[in-house]
């Protein structure tokens, strides 16, 4: 009974998950292998590495992945910069940061498709976007972002939604720093670029890590705001690695060469997911 | 020379805030304008607002559908995912085991996978069990998507419940279903509170299973602002009308759950 108990009160937490990560694991390996087109569905041969071989030689594969690359280190790189910027001007006290907290955490909020659709029409229209107001008033011609630079887009959108999330984590890193250690170091003749570079960096280490291990995991499936503004495209200069899946399964249908791709994307989060439930576990034993 | 820095600094910090903050301001003044307004060049700063969007974007897209079965998919997901984790994360945090570590390690790495990595077989098998496009499709998908972090979330705040009251509850007799109500529940509200909203808040904001295996049918609110991504002439005023509907109870949701949410979304790594 005291063995049996605990069981059954994860059991269905456990099982639900055990099926939902096995069942779909099991059935992508199994149509990577055939052909199977949802528009024919009675027809299912095997094919082996033949999807696997389609995917990787489709010239989109490759733009896929430098773009997917492109986008995690450009967002990653924007969000902990300017996060740790943001974090160190808002750490100390000044009137009204109750309110400044508040509202910088907004854009983290607001849902994928709406961020996309507010950057795409308000902002980066380039007739009555805002940006190309502000372009126009100092005496240049407005962009056409979405079409010129789309993956710089995607990527301004993505940032502007995560950089929030950045600063929060930094903010409450900063908040355990040792105070009397910076009084002291201050003493003894260190300026505040000394002080930022030798305490307050590698005491934001962890936490900085932890912001790129996190961003990775949940940019690698960045999807909806490609998929509301440029369509993966021009051409396939926005798409990602989960846009081009996308495409492959639910635009041509083609299952088998969909899950071949997907494969892909699991072993490449795979990576990014070691070191992160490495880094947890060790929080936990604490 | 502390003053002069104060005001420097007080003054950088709402540029930046406001600066950042700006395209959520303007979709709100946006939403109250009409269509000429909205597109007016120069941009209007000051008019006169009107309701008439709310209206017109319920009359041309059914807005309420779409609302409703966002909150009909958030809160059951919610529910539901409440019900599987709580049980789960008090048998783990109270009957800990040597593998419980390990167990607890592998359901957060099953929310480490990309979504699109089970894109396939999930619209598969919801094609097949004619879940397309339903909302109890859409709800299980979201329920299993959250519920290894709202297990761990639930975990870590039952761990905080000092192990002695529970000894006393049960000296005096009480089982495990009066440990959990006596005890558990009022001493851990807040982690359930904010473990729901979290809940709520994800599920509210998923685009990605929402825009793949829903329709016209069970389309939630965030596919309901893709499909505004083609416009159909002037537009934009009732664009950030449904937008600002859509998202406002989530910012606001935010702005008092803050600390938990990003808590739960680093899987507690960063204390």
């Amino acid at each position: 009974m005291n063995r049996l108990l605990p069981r059954l009160l994860f059991a269905p937490a456990v099982v639900s998950l055990f099926l939902w990560m096995i069942v779909p694991l099991v059935m992508t390996l199994y149509f990577s292998t055939v052909h199977y087109n949802l528009m024919q569905p009675g027809e299912k041969t095997f094919v082996g590495w033949e999807n696997f071989a389609y995917f990787a030689t489709d010239p989109d594969f490759a733009v896929s992945i430098v773009n997917t690359l492109v986008l995690l280190g450009s967002v990653i790189a924007i969000t902990v910069v300017f996060g740790i910027a943001l974090a160190l001007l808002i750490n100390e006290p000044f009137p009204g940061r109750g309110i400044v907290r508040v509202l910088l955490i907004s854009p983290f909020f607001v849902m994928p498709t709406a961020n996309a659709l507010l950057w795409k029409h308000m902002m980066m229209n380039p007739i009555y976007g805002i940006l190309a107001q502000v372009w126009i008033f100092f005496g240049s011609t407005p962009v056409d972002w979405l079409t010129d630079h789309p993956l710089f887009s995607v990527i301004v959108m993505v940032s502007w939604q995560w950089l929030p999330f950045a600063c929060l984590i930094f903010i409450t890193s900063l908040q355990s720093l040792d105070r009397d250690q910076m009084e002291a170091a201050g003493m003894d003749g260190a300026n505040p670029l000394q002080k930022f570079w030798f305490l307050t960096l590698p005491h934001l280490g962890r936490s900085i890590a932890v912001v790129v291990m996190i961003e990775m995991i949940f940019l690698l499936s960045v999807f909806a705001e490609i998929y509301t503004t440029t369509g993966g495209g021009p051409g396939n200069e926005s798409t990602n690695l989960a846009f081009l899946i996308f495409k492959q399964a639910l635009m041509n249908f083609d299952v088998g060469v969909a899950s071949a791709g997907a494969l892909f994307a699991v072993i490449l989060a795979n990576i990014a997911a070691v070191f992160l439930i490495r880094m947890i576990g060790k929080n936990l034993d604490k | 020379m502390n003053h002069l820095s104060l005001i420097v600094r007080t003054i950088v910090a709402w540029l930046v805030t406001l600066t950042i903050v700006f395209p959520l301001i303007w979709l709100f003044l946006t939403a109250f304008k009409t269509e000429l307004q909205a597109i007016a060049v120069p941009p209007e700063l000051i008019f006169t607002p009107t309701l008439e969007n709310f209206h017109e974007v319920q009359a041309r897209s059914d807005y309420l559908l779409y609302a409703r079965n966002s909150l009909i998919t958030s809160v059951l997901s919610t529910v539901i995912g409440l019900a599987l984790a709580a049980p789960a994360a008090y048998s783990m945090a109270f009957f800990r085991t040597k593998k419980t570590k390990d167990l607890l390690m592998w359901m957060l790495s099953t929310k480490m996978m990309p979504a699109v990595g089970a894109l396939v077989p999930v619209y598969v098998i919801a094609q097949t069990a004619g879940m397309l496009d339903s909302l109890t499709g859409l709800t299980i998908v979201f329920t299993l998507s959250n519920l290894p972090i709202m297990v761990w979330m639930l975990y870590s705040g039952f761990k905080e419940i000092p192990p002695d009251i529970l000894e006393a509850a049960r000296m005096d007799g009480a089982g495990v279903w009066g440990e959990f109500v006596h005890v558990i529940r009022p001493l851990a509200t807040g982690t359930l509170a904010s473990t729901g909203l979290l809940c709520l808040v994800l599920s509210w904001n998923e685009a990605f299973w929402a825009l793949n295996l829903s329709s016209a049918n069970a389309g939630t609110l965030a596919t309901l602002i893709a499909s505004y991504s083609s416009p159909e002439g002037l537009f934009w005023a009732k664009l950030s009308c449904a937008s600002l509907m859509a998202i406002a109870p989530i910012i606001v949701l935010g702005w008092f759950s803050q600390k938990q949410l990003v808590q739960g979304l680093t899987f507690g790594a960063v204390k």
